[in-house]
């Protein structure tokens, strides 16, 4: 088992907030992990400061033995680490499979003078990022398929979009995949494929995944590991069983000792 | 309006001819005269007199005052639909507000022409002359000239009311006679200059007075023919053709484009031959403000970067190419010559290329962590920091401070002189220039970098999210944009023959700036359609257009014209595919709902 991202001691404050306040994580990989918390717990924080848009006020984030706190955005995504919004943030007026092809902009390199002389390996990579990025498409089965590629982004329903963004995350070829969110809005059939679709992100395409959500379902279903975040610190880790009986998350989503499952 | 209508229940059929919505008719009346008012006062009227549309009894001055009635009544006499509410019927009272609005406007109108009959206001409106005056009473006693105004407006409005009851056919039959009438005599330097090349002089001779105008006879044929054409026109709007087009199997729509592609050029490169040096000059102009265009495209309409300096990087191009080419540039001496069959010439162009380059990354590097109207306002601010370093004297010993750099040498290709006074030659440089940009500007659209623009433009964070380098990708676009202003500033030294700082005010920023808006953002056809109508028509910040006479008015008209477009067509003349879908989301998205075929509505409900 190597891990593929070591978080140690990780801390991240605004103001008076203390947003992550010595987090400590990792993961293995091909290791599904959850984290969950209430709301203003600091996940999406966690996330923001993994993948470069908060600089980390202290700790490190060691991915694949390389500190990468402090990178830009875009180097990290470089390095492998693709992240999806909990709102969603497509680019509305592209089309589906110009999503996926923009998305593969740190994996290919042709520049202006390649574009403008059309040389030979401008029309190879252009027909590679578009065959990749149909076959991306194509693991959400028919959903993203065909008459869908030239349509533009913004005519998707609420489910596809979430789908499009994870195809997006996908196409830029990444080793650890962080999902906020991923079935926020969605009906149970809906969430019920997600489910089945993030189990298939690892297994088909060896991916290796952390996923924030708050339908506890699902993250039965995903987790390996559920790490509990409240307040900027982490208060549980280890299996779904184990998590979801261990008062101080109980306390943390309810406010009190409780005899019942929150859940 | 149509037939259909009247198949709509209307629960108010029974209504009187004078059921008019009066207050309506009173607000509409008083801003007609309002307007009219305006466009005599500020001097319309009596400069644009000079110029004949049909003769001898109709001028632009005229003309400029005339549409006004028709549209207040045209607009009186709408009704507006409640929401879901029943279709109000159609009928009299529409004619009836239509020319109580008209009749209103010629009231006040006529009071105004008492006024300033009467009351010296000159020192006031300096365009209040004498002049004016006799223009507006026809030189007959004041109270023919009010009768004629309020009958004649009154008239006018009846027309614009009776536009709202016609059916669609007969209104597309009026507006494309007076269209057609209008635009012919507009167009008469051109047509004219173009038959005597093609040695066609009689249709001219026909069509046009001796002093300038159509003739009376040729202006009913014209209408006629106008009225015709509109007749038999299916009157879809061209959003709606466009969208045909767009459903066309790939084949056909590329053999269309090719052949619409293949007639530009051939338009291009022959119809300069048989015209004169002045369509010549225009259609130069027009090509200078296409390929500043095309840059500026890139810049704001592919990667969404509001940059208001742009005329820097057109002034670092003419400075550059006086500089290395004018004996009387005050430092540097070797002059070169800027030939394009030698290695001198492409030296020049290299140097140009490099500069643009340089001079792109230092106004990009500072401005790429900006924003939006952060941006847009620091550029503005690093454009007329150029101008002022050029106009320094601190520089002076370099580029001749408010002298600028005269004496600046043609270019020449082989033993084709290529300068201001051949300006045929000039226009073949500038579409070379034009092609060229047009090329790049296409082949980047779709390609990496032209995907990682529009990813930058929809969503900055989510696009640094996706591994793109936001700062490379944005000097990328600041450096292309660049390069193709400095050319377009070389042409302009060479053209020109000198350069001065006062020929690169913030003005020329906007008004690219404005051909790219009106053009239609992000769209290459668009840019050029743009620069036609603004550059070809009204004229360039310096350059006279077809209407020489607005001269004065440009601004003025600029402005109007934005205004208008922002409000009615946003997405511009001709729109790219992706800025129109964004102006027009919520229909689109609606439509996609509405029409997409049952079998393949896969969102979710039917796995």
């Amino acid at each position: 088992m190597t891990e593929i991202l070591v978080i140690d001691q990780l801390r991240k404050g605004f103001g008076g907030v203390q947003a992550l306040d010595g987090v400590d994580f990792h993961i293995n990989k091909g290791e599904i992990v959850s984290v969950i918390g209430p709301n203003g717990a600091g996940k999406t924080s966690f996330f923001n400061t993994i993948t470069g848009y908060f600089q980390p006020d202290s700790g490190s984030i060691i991915f694949n033995g390389l500190n990468i706190g402090g990178h830009h955005p875009h180097e990290i995504t470089e390095l492998g680490i693709a992240r999806t919004f909990q709102n969603v943030r497509l680019f509305p007026n592209m089309t589906v499979l110009e999503n996926v092809m923009v998305a593969q902009h740190s994996r290919t390199s042709t520049g202006i003078f390649g574009t403008l002389l059309n040389t030979r390996g401008f029309r190879k990579e252009e027909k590679e990022i578009e065959e990749r990025g149909k076959e991306i498409l194509s693991f959400f089965g028919k959903r993203l398929k065909g008459y869908r590629w030239d349509q533009p982004a913004f005519v998707l329903s609420y489910a596809n979009r979430r789908r499009l963004e994870i195809a997006r995350a996908m196409a830029t070829q990444p080793e650890l995949l962080l999902l906020d969110e991923p079935t926020a809005g969605m009906n149970p059939r809906e969430t019920a494929e997600m489910t089945e679709l993030i189990n298939k992100l690892r297994d088909e395409r060896g991916l290796t995944v952390v996923v924030i959500e708050h339908e506890m379902r699902v993250v039965k279903e995903v987790s390996d590991r559920v790490v509990v975040l409240d307040h900027g610190v982490k208060i549980a880790e280890g299996d779904y069983q184990t998590v979801s009986t261990d008062p101080d998350v109980i306390e943390a989503y309810l406010g009190r000792p409780a005899g019942a499952a929150n859940e | 309006m149509t037939t259909d209508r009247t198949i709509a229940p209307a629960p108010r059929t029974q209504r009187s001819r004078f059921d008019v919505d009066w207050s309506r008719v009173a607000r509409q009346g008083a801003l007609a005269g309002l307007l009219l008012a305006f466009i005599a006062a500020i001097g319309m009227v009596t400069i644009l007199d000079s110029r004949t549309i049909i003769d001898p009894w109709l001028s632009l001055g005229y003309l400029s005052l005339l549409w006004v009635p028709v549209l207040f009544g045209f607009s009186a006499a709408h009704e507006p639909t409640p929401d879901g509410g029943p279709q109000p019927l159609k009928g009299e009272r529409d004619l009836v507000a239509g020319l109580a609005t008209g009749a209103l406007a010629g009231l006040y109108f006529t009071f105004f022409i008492v006024v300033i009959d009467r009351f010296d206001l000159t020192d006031i409106f300096s365009n209040l002359l004498p002049r004016l005056v006799v223009l507006l009473t026809f030189g007959r006693p004041m109270m023919e000239a009010a009768a004629i105004w309020i009958i004649g407006f009154a008239l006018l409005g009846l027309v614009g009311g009776a536009a709202q009851v016609a059916s669609l056919t007969a209104r597309r039959a009026l507006s494309w006679a007076v269209t057609s009438v209008i635009i012919v005599a507009m167009l008469e330097a051109v047509i004219t200059d173009l038959s005597q090349g093609l040695h066609v002089e009689f249709i001219t001779d026909f069509m046009y007075a001796k002093t300038g105008g159509l003739t009376t006879a040729s202006a009913v044929l014209l209408a006629a023919v106008g009225a015709a054409a509109g007749y038999q026109s299916s009157g879809k709007t061209i959003a709606e053709r466009r969208q045909e087009r767009m459903s066309l199997p790939k084949e056909i729509l590329f053999r269309r484009n090719a052949i619409a592609a293949g007639v530009t050029v051939l338009l291009v490169i022959f119809v300069p031959m048989v015209v004169g040096s002045l369509t010549n000059e225009l259609f130069a102009n027009v090509g200078l403000f296409v390929l500043m265009g095309l840059g500026l495209n890139i810049v704001v309409g592919s990667a969404g970067l509001l940059d208001l300096g742009y005329v820097a990087f057109f002034a670092v191009g003419a400075y550059t190419t006086a500089v290395l080419t004018s004996p009387l540039s005050p430092y540097w001496m070797p002059t070169l010559e800027l030939n394009f069959l030698s290695w001198e010439g492409w030296i020049i162009v290299g140097v140009v290329l490099i500069m643009a380059g340089i001079s792109g990354i230092l106004v990009g590097t500072p401005v790429i962590r900006l924003r939006g109207d952060y941006l847009a306002i620091v550029t503005l601010g690093f454009g007329e920091i150029v101008r002022i370093l050029f106009l320094s004297d601190w520089l002076a010993p370099y580029f001749g401070g408010a002298q600028g750099i005269t004496n600046i040498p043609g270019a020449s290709l082989g033993p084709v002189e290529i300068n201001g006074t051949n300006s045929q030659a000039i226009f073949y440089l500038i579409a070379v220039f034009v092609a060229i940009a047009i090329y790049v500007a296409w082949r980047l659209q779709r390609s990496r970098t032209g995907r990682a623009w529009s990813a930058l433009r929809e969503d900055e964070d989510v696009a640094e999210a996706m591994g793109i380098n936001t700062t490379a990708v944005k000097l990328t676009a600041f450096v292309t944009g660049a390069i193709l202003a400095s050319f377009a500033g070389m042409i302009f030294a060479v053209k020109v023959g000198s350069v001065f700082p006062a020929s690169f005010k913030l003005l020329v920023s906007i008004i690219i700036l404005v051909v790219v808006i009106v053009g239609g953002m992000g769209s290459i056809p668009g840019v050029i359609v743009g620069a036609i109508v603004l550059i070809g028509v009204l004229g360039g910040p310096t350059q006279p257009g077809l209407l020489q006479e607005f001269g004065q008015f440009k601004l003025l008209i600029y402005g109007a014209l934005l205004v208008i477009m922002m409000l009615k067509r946003p997405e511009g003349l001709w729109p790219s595919m992706r800025r129109q879908r964004e102006l027009h989301q919520d229909e689109m998205s609606q439509d996609a709902w509405l029409t997409a075929n049952p079998g393949a509505l896969d969102d979710g409900d039917d796995a």
